[in-house]
């Protein structure tokens, strides 16, 4: 698919998702189970996003602590859990992740 | 009496220009995360093979941040159109949201400005915007506080996806920063798992994610994204 297809078609898409309750918000009473269920989206994705760029190296999975990525990443959860700070856990991680290249 | 009344609801309504700027400051400390966050988008779409010029034109139409870096993944992978789309679709389903929470507050806004408010409403000016409408409910002219941290965004976005652009011609692609991608999700992810079913959600989804890696067409994104959320609704309904 060309490039400017998909951006237009996913900006269209993201413009319709983002005024959906806005204009609805008087026609329609939307579910409880669903409210629950758009909750767990951020969740979801993003983290089957980013196991797999944490633990599948050079497409073969690798648990052990070889793994620079791994280890770099559960440090960067951890700063991300503790300060809730993007650039803290960017920065943390990137750092994490060069000093083992670098020693090891 | 009634007239005292009058006189007293009159003197807490704010002004449209006090309400813009309400939100433009509410926004400006996010800008420190997102500025970074624009430029390496920026970089990233030029190492994906993306024009600077799609690369611009994906920061003002599409206009989200996360969906945006993840786009320019897939692209740069050879991830066939639809399925981009389809999570360009999961990733951004949670402005529904967003859109549900907000709603209440601007339902008497006419649409012409429900259509502007929607274009700015990404999760940083939400985050601050919600704060300010459940802080103030009887407060007027409310859409101006998500049209001042809206729009605040929207120019430290263009901004920094220009700035990546043109640094992104200058630095070598050898830097790869693909690893900030991930870390990037990471401090998305972790404050949005706010409970056992948030947890569980994510869990699940990663777990499944590396099983269904092989998947063709990384169908396995799309499969683990389902999965979690089901695994989360379970964890919900057996509380």
């Amino acid at each position: 698919m060309n490039i400017w297809l998909i951006i237009l078609l996913g900006g269209v898409l993201t413009f319709a998702m983002r005024l959906s309750f806005i204009y609805l918000m008087d026609k329609i009473e939307f579910p409880e189970w669903l409210r629950n269920s758009l909750r767990l989206v951020p969740p979801a994705v993003l983290s089957a996003i980013v196991f797999p760029e944490l633990l599948v190296v050079n497409g073969q999975v690798n648990l052990s602590l070889d793994n620079n990525r791994l280890i770099a990443g559960m440090v960067a959860v951890l700063v991300a859990w503790r300060t809730r700070n993007t650039l803290l856990t960017i920065g943390v991680g990137m750092g994490v992740l060069l000093l083992l290249q670098a020693v090891r | 009496m009634s007239e005292k009344v009058q006189i007293t609801e009159i003197s807490i309504q704010t002004s449209p220009t006090s309400q813009l700027w309400a939100g433009v400051r509410a926004e400006l400390p996010l800008l420190l995360g997102v500025i970074p966050f624009g430029m390496i988008y920026g970089m990233l779409a030029l190492e994906a093979g993306l024009t600077p010029i799609a690369a611009q034109a994906m920061s003002s139409l599409l206009f989200a941040g996360s969906a945006q870096i993840l786009t320019v993944e897939l692209v740069r992978t050879a991830t066939p159109g639809f399925i981009i789309i389809l999570t360009i679709f999961l990733l951004n389903l949670r402005h529904m949201l967003y859109s549900a929470s907000v709603a209440p507050y601007l339902k008497q806004t006419p649409l012409r400005w429900k259509l502007l408010l929607a274009y700015l409403l990404t999760d940083e000016a939400y985050a601050v915007t919600i704060i300010n409408f459940t802080e103030h409910k009887n407060a007027s002219y409310r859409h101006m506080v998500l049209l001042g941290a809206g729009i605040t965004l929207w120019s430290a976005w263009q901004l920094s996806t220009a700035a990546g652009i043109l640094l992104g011609a200058v630095i070598p692609t050898q830097w790869s920063l693909d690893f900030t991608i991930a870390l990037t999700f990471i401090a998305l992810a972790m404050p949005a798992i706010r409970d056992r079913p948030g947890l569980v959600a994510a869990l699940a989804a990663g777990v499944t994610a590396i099983l269904a890696y092989s998947m063709p067409y990384k169908l396995g994104l799309v499969l683990a994204s389902l999965v979690g959320i089901a695994a989360g609704m379970w964890s919900e309904r057996s509380r």
